[in-house]
């Protein structure tokens, strides 16, 4: 079935899918690189990629849905990301999460009523000695409060999102 | 040009990297607005593994050390420092109160520890193969190109005694040599950097300290047997390092040490990278492979094993970062000199990473054999806050935990495992008293569960009945049968699961039990938890006596649930209760009573 799409690669986008058309394993590569653009995998990109590398798009939706990190749906304009390694647990990681979810007024894996934050656990940043972690945007915070949140959070309210790396 | 000073400013570590960069730029602006730059150079290295205390800076070569710097100290740094050699009192790390480990100025319990895969880490630049090349670098693969055969080089293995630092413990010259005698038009060499287990970032760590060291060895294992391809399969969530890879591989093939005919020998090898997507279970190593093919990263039954048919069918060598880092000292030095480290049946060093409520978190190189004593107070320096040391947990989701009767026995692949524990990648988390090893069960069969693939039953159903059983011993709802079906289920998930993700799962819950049955037992007959962490098991109470009515835990309370007038004793509804403790923390005077 052909499915028309309206939505336009960008030339940065289609000169990697180029680039990487033709070396096996590609797929893993070419949704990584969709999501550094888009910040998630929308459905109509996920078309086009199908159409381009000639894979079924079942077999896409398979990949996406079994690694965490792929995203199907829109995260807020700063992503916040919870450490839960053991480290982080064992120092209250968990208690960092349950403060978001009052501070923003959302739970994990969903995006704040005014589209400003989401927050996701992610495991082991890899930073256990400054347990416990978050990143917003990519930036480390690290032995964390409770109490430190509110003005973690206050640099980012409002603020415009720096060029997703 | 020799330079008087040289500043290096820890980059690895990705955690605090922006305030490492901004250390270091700070510098290099102060170095040259106060006109030292010709005899003071600053440089940007690899983790010095202080983790905790970041920024960390050392100046040579009078090797003093400053942590915790911040961009402002820059100026006193050049001024009073490198121009006056009065060294900032205020930012010296403080060997008495944190006895933390240098390579070569050694303050009490850093004499344990030997840095071999760890050489380079701090020392160097890892943006500048330059600095590699300094040290050595690729001259274990100019040996190997020109004076070993393929044979040589595995026998140089065999002597060192090296096994996969992965987890499993395989020995890595056997391998190699079972890939080496398959007959192939194509082989692969694969380096796996899918370092997942929580709580470890020992690959991170060198891969981002010295990324060179890897290639290296990977050429040196595609000379070895027939390889022209390799891959680094790395965790997407390690940016720092795929960053530095990507450079470290421009720079190799820029200098004909990656690509066609390296140094002139008619021998080609190339490196690419593949990134990870989080999933756990791709640190198996079939998983592992059919993810680097582009698909879902479900593992498949061994036999075949990837020395025979691995990457798109063909003879793979598949080894993990410690593994490859290895490699090339033990080629220079020699199989003999590796093969006196260690115990008898684990040679070397082991990299882990020491985290959890140990007073110094962070990166340690041990050899084989030394206990976990020295590990937690002398290189660890004690447990945080002056408590009593629980546990402690290696090989992550898993392994298992060890306690204190074990704290003299040296460690190895055997004495791990006959505990019921499990070597692992290197992840070693010091617990307290206040850790419930019930909760510390459910943290890791949760994450098991999370990861689990679901390609096979004992897995995917043992997994989450094993939860859901310790979820309701924690809640006060368990039974005595709930212990045996642990165990049963336990059993036969060990037995009966596909790969190693749900071969191991059960031994977080296992371990406990073996160790701490009692706890597990206090859980289900007395309904309380002995650790004050299982939430729904607690109750919060204030005590009359020392109750001064100051309100602050009335007003910290999320609910309401706490009344009592000004100068009165104040009374906690029970029913209303969420047992957050934040009463508990809030209350000064120790009024505030948990059971």
């Amino acid at each position: 079935m052909q499915v028309e799409t309206q939505t336009e690669l960008s030339p940065a986008l289609l000169e990697f899918i180029r680039q990487w058309k033709d070396k096996p394993g590609n797929l893993i590569m070419v949704l990584h690189k969709v999501q550094e653009e888009y910040r998630y995998v929308p459905r109509e990109v996920a078309f086009k990629v199908a159409e381009l590398l000639e894979v079924p798009l079942a077999k896409i939706y398979g990949v996406i849905t079994f690694y965490h990190l792929f995203k199907l749906k829109q995260p807020g304009r700063h992503q916040i990301a919870v450490c839960m390694g053991t480290a982080c647990y064992l120092k209250g990681g968990e208690d960092l999460i349950r403060e978001l979810e009052a501070l923003i007024g959302a739970g994990v894996n969903r995006v704040s009523p005014d589209g400003e934050f989401s927050v996701e656990v992610v495991r082991c940043l890899g930073c256990c000695g400054l347990a416990p972690v978050l990143t917003i945007d990519g930036e480390v915070y690290g032995n964390l409060k409770k109490a430190d949140l509110p003005d973690v959070l206050a640099k980012y309210q409002g603020r415009q999102v720096a060029a997703v790396a | 040009m020799a330079f008087k000073h040289y500043v290096l400013v820890c980059g690895g570590e990705g955690c605090n990297t922006k305030r490492a960069l901004a250390v270091h730029d700070a510098l290099l602006k102060e170095v040259r607005e106060q006109g030292v730059e010709n005899e003071v150079q600053v440089l940007k290295t690899g983790s010095f593994g202080f983790c905790g205390e970041c920024a960390a800076v050392q100046i040579l070569p009078d090797q003093t050390l400053y942590v915790d710097v911040q961009a402002g100290d820059a100026a006193a740094i050049v001024t009073q420092h490198l121009k006056q050699g009065r060294p900032v009192a205020r930012l010296l790390f403080d060997p008495q109160t944190t006895a933390k480990y240098f390579p070569k100025d050694v303050p009490a319990g850093h004499q344990k520890q030997l840095r071999i895969v760890l050489r380079n880490c701090g020392v160097i630049d890892p943006e500048r193969i330059e600095d590699y090349l300094a040290r050595e670098g690729y001259a274990a693969l100019e040996k190997a190109l020109f004076k070993m055969k393929p044979d040589d080089v595995i026998e140089e293995l065999k002597k060192s005694g090296l096994r996969g630092r992965g987890g499993g413990g395989y020995p890595t010259w056997q391998k190699w040599l079972f890939t080496k005698k398959v007959a192939s038009d194509q082989k692969y060499i694969i380096c796996n950097a899918d370092e997942g287990d929580p709580g470890a970032y020992m690959d991170r760590s060198t891969l981002e300290g010295d990324p060179h060291s890897i290639l290296e060895a990977m050429a040196i294992a595609g000379y070895t047997v027939g390889a022209s391809q390799g891959y680094i399969y790395i965790r997407a969530e390690y940016p720092l390092a795929i960053n530095r890879l990507n450079m470290a591989i421009a720079q190799a093939r820029e200098l004909g040490l990656l690509g066609q005919g390296i140094l002139g020998s008619g021998f080609d090898f190339d490196i690419e990278l593949r990134l990870g997507a989080g999933a756990f279970v791709c640190g198996e190593e079939t998983a592992l492979i059919t993810s680097i093919e582009g698909n879902r990263g479900m593992p498949s039954p061994r036999p075949p094993y990837p020395a025979v048919k691995g990457l798109w069918q063909k003879p793979t060598v598949i080894n993990n970062v410690e593994t490859w880092a290895a490699i090339p000292v033990i080629l220079l030095k020699g199989g003999d000199w590796f093969g006196k480290i260690g115990t008898a049946t684990s040679k070397g060093t082991k990299v882990f990473a020491l985290t959890g409520k140990v007073n110094n978190c962070g990166l340690i190189e041990v050899p084989m054999g030394i206990t976990l004593r020295e590990i937690i107070y002398e290189i660890g320096g004690g447990i945080l806050g002056g408590k009593a040391f629980k546990a402690v947990q290696t090989g992550g989701p898993s392994g298992g935990v060890i306690t204190k009767d074990y704290l003299d026995m040296p460690i190895d692949y055997e004495s791990l495992g006959q505990l019921g524990s499990i070597m692992g990648s290197g992840g070693m988390i010091v617990m307290d008293e206040d850790d419930c090893m019930v909760d510390v069960s459910k943290f890791y069969l949760e994450f098991t569960v999370d990861e689990s693939c679901g390609k096979c039953a004992p897995c995917r159903i043992g997994g989450r009945t094993l939860y859901n059983l310790v979820d309701k011993i924690s809640k006060g709802q368990g039974t005595l049968h709930d212990i045996e079906q642990i165990r049963d289920i336990g059993h036969a998930m060990r037995k009966a699961s596909l790969c190693g993700l749900g071969q191991t799962a059960p031994n977080p819950a296992i371990s406990t039990l073996k160790y701490f049955e009692a706890e597990y037992l206090a859980h289900i007959n007395d309904k309380k938890c002995p650790a004050g962490k299982c939430r729904d098991l607690l109750t919060f109470f204030i005590l009359p006596d020392k109750c001064i009515g100051c309100t602050l835990c009335a007003r910290r309370c999320p609910v309401n649930c706490i009344s009592g007038d000004r100068r009165a004793v104040h009374v906690i509804d029970a029913a209303k209760c969420i047992k957050c403790g934040e009463c508990y923390q809030a209350c000064k005077f120790g009024a505030v009573e948990r059971t």
